[in-house]
């Protein structure tokens, strides 16, 4: 019973429980200005009929007088006031105040100020008991007579009584169906509240994989817990993916940090002393240069993921910048004995980072090098820029060993390292870092075989494709630079 | 293509004085090494600061130190520096609003900014804020030097200068054309600009950093030395078949053009 009486105070006290009652408590008061309206309106008309009634009657009752004088009215007074003459009431008294004639015994003390109408009770006299109600006007039949007609308006009362009653029956099973309503109401969306409360809490408490049940059905309600449970798969990837950076990190890092110890605790245990130092620092440098690079191109990754870089977006030709970088490589990659073959689409504007792009491009054609080495010696690797369906698009492609259908989802991963890669130098983030630079400007990396070898295609949104803008400094950046 | 018959002449308009001075280069060499830079050193990280002192006093340089943004601003504006070298975060005034409101002030001294935040908009904010060069911690001291270097030079007065010579070695900016002891070189265009850029700082040291930016303008890390290619293919056109070697290898730092040893 408390438990029950609990539930009612706590659904009672809730938000959802407020607001119905507000809307039946508005609805109430609606009802009852109209309701007193309407009675007020059909009082009044009531009253205003027995008014003209009570009005005819006293002209036709003064004719009488003037035609017939008082025995005349007397005698009429007489007849009228007989039981079946109706719902009529009378009294006629003479000047000094005794009765003549009239079915009223006295002047109800209600109008015993002269010349006044008005609302009476009486007790007819065969009822012996219940009072009726009754209205009555003074009628002007001559100096020394008064003349009262009045009739019953009982039946009207009673009327008007049923209505009220009507009426405030309603009023009452309205408010409390309304009230019950609004409990009902509340009960079912802090039952849903509460689910999404305790749910909430779960995953406070560590458990991020607990999501909001939903009914299926629909409403609003499942809207929010679908979205909610939107926001929680995107934190728990998130979540995993901060996990997976870190345990990354301390393989990745940690790994070389320890080399980087070890090569400097060999140095100083060498007996040749100086000259080992020598050598034992540089390589102490060596390899703290290649964890900065490691750690930038995380941060770069990191920074690149929470948004764009509104500073350093800038408008350029594609397929020249592409060329551009293809130029830088193109001694090392002879030097490495591959040819690289640059095939570029002119004018393709592009508004993006030129930066950021320069070095995805510099990854890519890095990576295609350093894996040519494992295919076909003086093989050719292709870089072109071009446009695919409505897409700005650079491709870089090798005839390395490639990489198998299955692994090409991993490989797109931060530190994923192919197994047979992992000897090879580099931070194992490059990839990564042209997703990234992918994903800045709304596009995506596709991996394809290159028969045989891989090709790697950056794919940047078509948003990023601009017209070919008026003055653009037609000056290589080299010169513009100095 | 060979145009060995060519003679150099200072094209037309060159001031002579420039041309005399400029075809002794082992003078310009010296003063290159004699030029003490005074540096002033805005760092709050003391033992980075010392570190710099250090260094640069070792280089031949002088250094001043001020630990906050305050203290170096009011330093900035009453002494007289070659070079400053701003740490982006500072206590009591950061680096950017420091150099900002020197240059309010009308004070054009070179800034080297340097700064833990080395991604591509840190980068741009700085250079927009009036510094001149930006370096992302944590650098190798080399690049460092190399940039201020670099800098100090600038303060030199700017002369529009329309030829550059080392030892035999001339390259005629107006031209186009680069002859070594009248022998016509044939360059590509970019190793035209690789060799430009070095004569433009000849006698000093040149990181690979410093050619990536300058010469392709690229702010991003290649992962491989492919500058090194580019230098050696050039180095195999102006001192392969020429008796002294005028571009020579810097060990741990980069390159540098000069007549005399490395």
């Amino acid at each position: 019973m408390t438990a029950l009486l609990d539930r009612v105070a706590k659904a009672a006290s809730t938000t959802a429980f407020g607001l119905s009652a507000l809307a039946v408590a508005s609805f109430l008061f609606a009802a009852a200005i109209v309701v007193g309206f309407l009675f007020w309106q059909t009082n009044k008309l009531f009253t205003d009929q027995v008014i003209a009634t009570l009005t005819a009657e006293s002209r036709i009752l003064t004719s009488e007088m003037r035609v017939g004088g008082q025995n005349k009215l007397v005698e009429t007074v007489t007849a009228l006031s007989r039981p079946q003459g109706g719902l009529g009431l009378y009294y006629l008294a003479d000047g000094t105040g005794s009765k003549i004639a009239g079915n009223l015994n006295r002047i109800p003390p209600e109008l015993e100020v002269e010349g006044r109408g008005g609302v009476f009770s009486y007790q007819p006299t065969e009822d012996g008991g219940a009072t009726h109600l009754a209205v009555a006007i003074p009628v002007d039949v001559g100096a020394d007579l008064r003349l009262i007609v009045g009739r019953d308006v009982e039946d009207q009362r009673a009327f008007a009584n049923s209505i009220r009653f009507a009426f405030l029956l309603g009023f009452g099973i309205l408010s409390i169906i309304g009230l019950l309503g609004g409990l009902a109401v509340s009960r079912l969306i802090v039952n849903r509240m509460d689910q999404i409360t305790s749910t909430s809490r779960q995953i406070m408490e560590g458990d991020l994989s607990r999501r909001i049940p939903t009914t299926g059905r629909g409403g609003e309600l499942d809207g929010l817990a679908n979205s909610l449970n939107e926001m929680l798969d995107r934190i728990e990837s998130l979540m995993n993916g901060l996990r997976e950076v870190s345990d990354n990190i301390a393989h990745d890092l940690k790994t070389p940090l320890n080399r980087l110890r070890n090569s400097a605790e060999a140095a100083l245990r060498d007996p040749r002393g100086e000259e080992a130092y020598r050598e034992g620092l540089e390589r102490t440098i060596e390899k703290a240069d290649e964890l900065i690079k490691t750690f930038n191109a995380l941060l770069l990754i990191a920074r690149l993921e929470a948004g764009p870089l509104e500073e350093s977006t800038e408008t350029f030709d594609l397929g020249k910048f592409v060329a551009d970088v293809s130029e830088l490589y193109t001694p090392a990659a002879e030097e490495a004995g591959f040819a690289l073959a640059v095939e570029v689409e002119q004018t393709v504007f592009v508004r993006g980072n030129r930066q950021l792009i320069g070095q995805a491009i510099a990854n890519l054609i890095d990576n295609a090098i350093k894996y040519s080495r494992g295919g076909e010696p003086g093989s050719t690797i292709t870089v072109n820029a071009y446009r695919v369906g409505g897409q700005p698009a650079i491709s870089v492609g090798d005839h390395g060993p490639g990489i198998s259908a299955a692994d090409r989802e991993r490989v797109l991963k931060r530190f994923v390292r192919l197994e047979q890669s992992r000897t090879k130098p580099g931070t194992g983030l490059g990839l990564s870092l042209v997703a990234a630079v992918a994903r800045l400007h709304q596009g995506e990396v596709r991996l394809e075989d290159n028969h045989p070898g891989l090709k790697v295609v950056l794919l940047l949104s078509g948003r990023c494709l601009v017209a070919a803008p008026n003055g653009l400094d037609d000056a290589e950046p080299g010169l513009a630079a100095q | 293509m060979t145009n060995l018959g060519s003679s150099v002449l200072p094209a037309a308009g060159l001031p002579r004085r420039l041309g005399d001075s400029r075809l002794n280069s082992e003078r310009r060499d010296d003063e290159g090494r004699t030029h003490t830079m005074r540096v002033l050193v805005i760092e709050d990280d003391k033992e980075t600061a010392l570190f710099l002192q250090k260094s640069l006093k070792e280089n031949g340089h002088t250094a001043d130190l001020a630990h906050d943004g305050e203290a170096g601003l009011s330093l900035a504006n009453d002494g007289v520096y070659d070079v400053l070298i701003v740490d982006r975060m500072l206590p009591r005034l950061d680096g950017l609003s420091l150099i900002k409101s020197l240059r309010s002030e009308g004070n054009r001294t070179p800034v080297l900014i340097l700064s833990a935040l080395g991604e591509v908009d840190d980068r741009v904010k700085g250079l927009r804020a009036g510094g001149d060069d930006y370096l992302t911690k944590p650098y190798a001291y080399s690049e460092l030097l190399a940039r201020v270097e670099a800098l100090g030079r600038r303060t030199a007065p700017e002369e529009q200068q329309t030829r550059y010579s080392v030892g035999d070695l001339v390259l005629d900016r107006l031209s186009h054309r680069v002859t070594r002891g009248g022998e016509h070189i044939l360059l590509q265009p970019r190793e035209y600009r690789l060799l430009e850029y070095l004569m433009q700082h000849a006698g000093q040291v040149v990181t690979r950093t410093m050619l990536l930016e300058h010469v392709w303008d690229y702010h991003f890390d290649p992962q491989t030395n492919v500058i090194d290619v580019h230098v050696s293919r050039l180095r195999a056109k102006i001192d392969k078949n020429f008796e002294k070697p005028l571009l020579h290898t810097v060990r741990g730092s980069g390159y540098t053009i000069r007549d005399g040893p490395a």
